[in-house]
């Protein structure tokens, strides 16, 4: 091979010669903190409205409510919170799974409200669980981590319902998770209803969600320390 | 300097490619044309005259996201394609009702077609390929959410699978096209497989 261009040669020279140097730099190896990191993922945002609750908020503004109470809580516990918006912005799906596998996140929670069903309603990925590759389809990337996030699931389950919330679980497609190289699941918040079917507190009532963001933090802390939740990344 | 003969037979070649080009474009517009007077002459509703048979319904409950078969009668015609075009009507009828525990407003007339085609690499399975054309009425007034949208894709799914088991996978379009969700959330982009919709006796999708 021959260089044409004197500047690209220098470049690669400097470019074999840094990582050569790096380690006579760097400090003595120190034991590495344990990192433990929370993706949220507040759906919709921008142009993309989400549904229109009863109470006449946009269901992009209730999930980002939900989204900003659930990283206080999880940041005051010593977790290591990344989130997919802080504001009212459109990010492509695509972008938001780049995101989570980017972090090497423990755990990763797609946040929705809807004004239609009761209670709260969790869906993991319908995708038939499989085997981890070396490298896996982008849109089935889910399929490794489908079994950690059924488990997943029943801890966020048996915490809201200790709550005292109502809990529907499912299984669907769900294009938004199914890139995500983690535990992830849906949570849509529905409104919470009474013995008659009456709404008794609406998706983005601010104590209604308290409710759910405390039961969604403390299911978290009780997966962080569940022995039988294997490593965080590999599946 | 170019022989003769292959400037002979480029411009040979070079007018045959624009003659199937042209001749490409009269097939598929005629296809079309036929596409839309089979649209036009397709019943809108189940002839009365029809004898009444009996239907499963895969019916939808939001309350505890769940899909419970129900068997109606109701009147069907002979051809598939209206059949299963009658059958998700009378379902969709049922999400309009008042009482209905999946509330969807547009009842039967938010089918507006049902196309069966062979399924792609099980022809010789007789697998089917159902095309359901949705309204963009009834998709504007849809309910959004994901449980009530994967509901109502579930329960179109599993009603044609428990009727028509020969349709294995089920696609979406709203106003003859493609959409990219059915309220913002239910992914209508993809094929579905009515084996993993359908349920067993009232569970959960």
């Amino acid at each position: 091979m021959r260089w044409s261009n004197p500047t690209t040669a220098l470049f690669l020279v400097l470019a074999l010669r840094v990582p050569a140097q790096q380690p006579q730099q760097a400090p003595p190896p120190s034991t590495p903190s344990p990192r433990f990191v929370v993706v949220l993922d507040a759906a919709h945002g921008g142009d993309d409205t989400g549904a229109h609750l009863s109470s006449g908020q946009l269901e992009k503004s209730a999930n980002l409510a939900l989204s900003v109470r659930l990283r206080s809580l999880l940041t005051a516990r010593g977790f290591q919170v990344v989130t997919t918006r802080e504001n009212d912005t459109f990010i492509d799906l695509n972008r938001r799974a780049e995101l989570a596998n980017h972090a090497n996140a423990a755990v990763c929670i797609t946040l929705h409200a809807t004004e239609s069903g009761s209670g709260i309603h969790l869906f993991a990925s319908s995708l038939a669980p499989a085997n981890p590759t070396r490298f896996m389809p982008w849109k089935t990337a889910q399929a490794a981590w489908e079994t950690r996030s059924l488990g997943l699931a029943g801890a966020v389950n048996s915490s809201l319902a200790h709550a005292g919330l109502t809990v529907t679980l499912g299984r669907i497609p769900l294009p938004g998770i199914e890139s995500m190289t983690c535990p992830a699941l849906a949570v849509e918040l529905g409104p919470q209803r009474d013995a008659d079917r009456k709404v008794s507190a609406e998706p983005d009532t601010p104590d209604y969600q308290a409710q759910v963001a405390s039961a969604l933090a403390a299911a978290i802390l009780e997966w962080r320390s569940d022995p039988n939740r294997t490593g965080a990344r590999q599946p | 300097m170019i022989p003769r003969y292959q400037k002979v037979l480029f411009v040979i070649l070079l007018i045959a490619a624009l003659g199937m080009g042209f001749k490409l474009w009269q097939l598929r517009d005629r296809a079309h044309k036929r596409l839309l007077a089979g649209q036009t002459i397709a019943p809108t509703a189940a002839p009365v005259v029809a004898p009444a048979e009996q239907a499963t319904l895969v019916v939808a409950n939001d309350l505890d996201n769940s899909l419970v078969p129900q068997v109606h009668s109701l009147p069907l015609p002979a051809d598939p394609g209206a059949r299963a075009r009658a059958v998700l009507g009378k379902l969709l009828d049922l999400y309009a009702a008042p009482e209905s525990t999946h509330q969807i407003p547009g009842g039967a007339a938010s089918v507006d077609q049902v196309f069966l085609l062979a399924a792609p690499g099980a022809r010789e399975r007789g697998d089917q390929l159902a095309v359901v054309n949705l309204t963009g009425t009834f998709a504007a007034s849809h309910p959004a959410g994901l449980e009530a949208e994967s509901l109502t894709v579930l329960s179109i799914c599993a009603t044609l699978r428990a009727n028509f088991p020969t349709i294995t996978e089920v696609r979406f379009l709203v106003d003859g096209v493609e959409r990219p969700t059915l309220a913002g959330h239910a992914d209508l982009t993809r094929t579905y497989l009515t084996s993993e919709a359908a349920p067993e006796e009232g569970t959960k999708p």
